[in-house]
């Protein structure tokens, strides 16, 4: 048996992450770091550590999916692992996220702050129970959209989870795409660099 | 003398997730530069447990020749 490191514990902090969202709505801004940390690994280190070591998420649904068995563990069905689908949904979910933006940016700008949490993007729970008087409207905003982007993505997960493997959410969560992305063209950048520089150093022109 | 050892075949649909390195009792897998897992051969048994564990279905069990 591995033994088992500080980050094979993170699914913790995922599970804290929602419920602690559940009572305040301000906690959703600390979803920002598995946006921020993963793209930072992926654009400095070139590497996916954070999605093979420290997503407390894929953990989360290991977990439930693996030892607790909610999963009926088929393999995912093909179009989920196809690279139109994968993209399309990276696409499509960064679209969203910008519209988020804007909204956030509207009630900045002065427009009423809108206190519902949208689910799939359709669905828009009301949320009066948050007390978000303490800050600025336009942070409360953003609060709650993000919530509700860090909710459908878990609900998706989720899904897929019960449906096929525990992590079929990896196979085309976006954050995965986008930093797979990033590393395949760091690798060719970088690769093209050292041909540059070995044909120099063999003095071809 | 030749002998047939099945190891873990990796194809391109991998999304470097991760999860066949948790899955390996050997870690005989890695992850390269992000972009795609590799299998160490010397390594691999050849016991299928990443090919489970692949959520992508991208990880294979091939017979190869040792010599």
């Amino acid at each position: 048996m591995k033994k088992k490191r500080w980050y094979d514990y993170l699914w913790m902090a995922s599970a804290v992450y929602l419920t602690l969202g559940l009572f305040n709505i301000l906690f959703a801004w600390l979803g920002l770091i598995c946006f921020i940390v993963p793209l930072m690994i992926a654009l400095i280190g070139g590497s996916k550590a954070y999605c093979n070591n420290y997503c407390g998420r894929g953990q989360l649904f290991e977990l439930l999916g693996g030892r607790i068995g909610l999963s009926r563990k088929k393999n995912p069905a093909t179009f989920l692992r196809s690279a139109w689908f994968r993209y399309g949904f990276l696409t499509f979910f960064m679209t969203m996220f910008f519209l988020m933006i804007d909204s956030t940016y509207l009630v900045f700008a002065g427009a009423d702050l809108k206190q519902a949490v949208t689910l799939l993007w359709v669905f828009k729970l009301p949320w009066q129970w948050a007390h978000t008087a303490m800050v600025s409207p336009w942070i409360a905003q953003f609060a709650f959209g993000f919530y509700g982007v860090m909710l459908t993505s878990t609900m998706l997960g989720i899904l897929t989870m019960i449906l096929f493997k525990p992590r079929s959410w990896c196979v085309y969560c976006p954050m995965g795409t986008m930093t797979q992305g990033i590393c395949k063209l760091k690798n060719r950048k970088e690769a093209a660099s050292n041909g540059r520089k070995s044909q120099k150093n063999c003095g071809v022109a | 003398m030749k002998t047939l050892k099945k190891i873990a075949v990796i194809h391109k649909e991998c999304v470097a997730c991760g999860s066949c390195l948790k899955g390996c009792p050997r870690n005989a897998v890695a992850i390269y530069k992000g972009s795609i897992a590799v299998v160490d051969g010397a390594k691999c048994v050849g016991c299928g447990k990443c090919a489970q564990a692949c959520p992508a279905n991208s990880i294979t069990l091939a017979e190869v020749a040792i010599v």
